[in-house]
């Protein structure tokens, strides 16, 4: 490995990336009074994190099912206004549950 | 002492990103090692680039030998993202911030740093947002330290599980709100449909991760500020 030629690469990663972040900073210095842009930003994380979360969330462990069964217990908790260290935790446990289940069922 | 409570609340809601970040950054850690990385440079990636799939897809270009530009697009692509999300959030911050406090700030909003920053109620003023970023950043270095010290620590049923960490979280983060207002739930329903779709679709099965959630966020957005506009009073009730 060219020790050298990853710095710089390194270093083109980390500059594109913070320009990403701070480009919009820069441009829009004053709050925006649109109010369609005003609601299309309000609206923007919820459609961000649900295209994020879905269908990835399927392929997030070894097995879909164990993921079905997390992605359930994360959807029932957070209906019920559970907090985000309480849902993720609770929907972890249950896909090292099933995981397990699904094992001892494949080796009997 | 308020700017202490702002910092301290920050640190508190920055706990579950910081678990769920040692996670991921622990597979990277160990993608980086196996790559032939030495384990101060996966360090290093993670400490100045702070992103998931930007730097998972940059550095397998490193290993790979990718060219300079390639690296430079592709990291572009996956992150163009975060020009939405620091728009949206950067209408939250206190009216008063300078703009150097601003753009450094900046440096830290990740996916999860720009969720939880949204969903928290009122202004977001810079001790809150230092608190916020500050425990998540060394749980990424750290995460990817131990990834690249040795993959073995972790047994693979514990990081398979570890990995809807994330997921679950943004799961806890879109559902209140969208049954608090159906306007939230309508665009999330159109986001979904859209990206599972892209991502399932043969046409279209081959658009990165990035291009996907751009595009979706566009269109649900967008319906949603047309067909539901939120007038500034109503939002700042919403939000409570």
């Amino acid at each position: 490995m060219n020790f050298t030629k990853a710095l710089i690469a390194i270093a083109i990663m980390a500059i594109v990336t913070y320009f990403t972040r701070v480009l919009p900073i820069l441009i829009f210095k004053k709050p925006i009074q649109s109010t369609f842009i005003r609601s299309f930003l309000m609206y923007v994380p919820y459609a961000v994190l649900g295209a994020m979360t879905f269908p990835d969330i399927l392929y997030s462990t070894t097995y879909q099912i164990s993921a079905i069964f997390g992605l359930a217990c994360a959807l029932i908790l957070s209906f019920f206004n559970k907090s985000l260290l309480t849902v993720a935790i609770s929907a972890v446990a249950v896909v090292y549950v099933v995981e397990r289940i699904l094992e001892y069922i494949n080796i009997s | 002492m308020d700017y202490k409570k702002s910092f301290t609340t920050g640190l508190h809601d920055g706990i579950p990103i910081c678990l769920g970040y040692i996670s991921v950054s622990f597979a990277f850690g160990i993608m980086a090692a196996e790559g032939g990385l030495p384990i101060w440079m996966a360090v290093l990636i993670s400490m100045t680039n702070l992103t998931s799939a930007g730097q998972f897809a940059g550095t397998g270009l490193i290993i790979s030998g990718g060219s300079f530009l390639e690296i430079a697009i592709t990291t572009f692509v996956i992150n163009i993202r975060y020009m939405l999300m620091s728009l949206s959030l950067c209408q939250k911050f206190d009216p008063n911030m300078k703009l150097t406090t601003r753009a450094a700030i900046s440096f830290g909003h990740t996916d999860e740093i720009f969720a939880v920053g949204m969903q928290h109620p009122g202004i977001l003023n810079k001790y809150y947002m230092t608190g916020l970023i500050l425990t998540p950043y060394f749980g990424w270095a750290f995460g990817t330290l131990m990834g690249a010290i040795s993959g073995s620590i972790m047994p693979i049923s514990i990081r398979s599980a570890l990995g809807l960490t994330i997921y679950a979280m943004f799961i806890a983060i879109i559902i209140p709100p969208a049954r608090k207002m159906k306007s939230v739930a309508i665009t999330l329903f159109i986001a979904i449909i859209i990206s599972c779709l892209i991502f399932f679709l043969p046409a279209t099965s081959s658009l990165s991760a990035g291009w996907r959630i751009i595009l979706c966020a566009v269109i649900a957005s967008a319906f949603s500020a047309w067909k539901f506009p939120i007038s500034s009073d109503k939002s700042e009730v919403s939000q409570q």
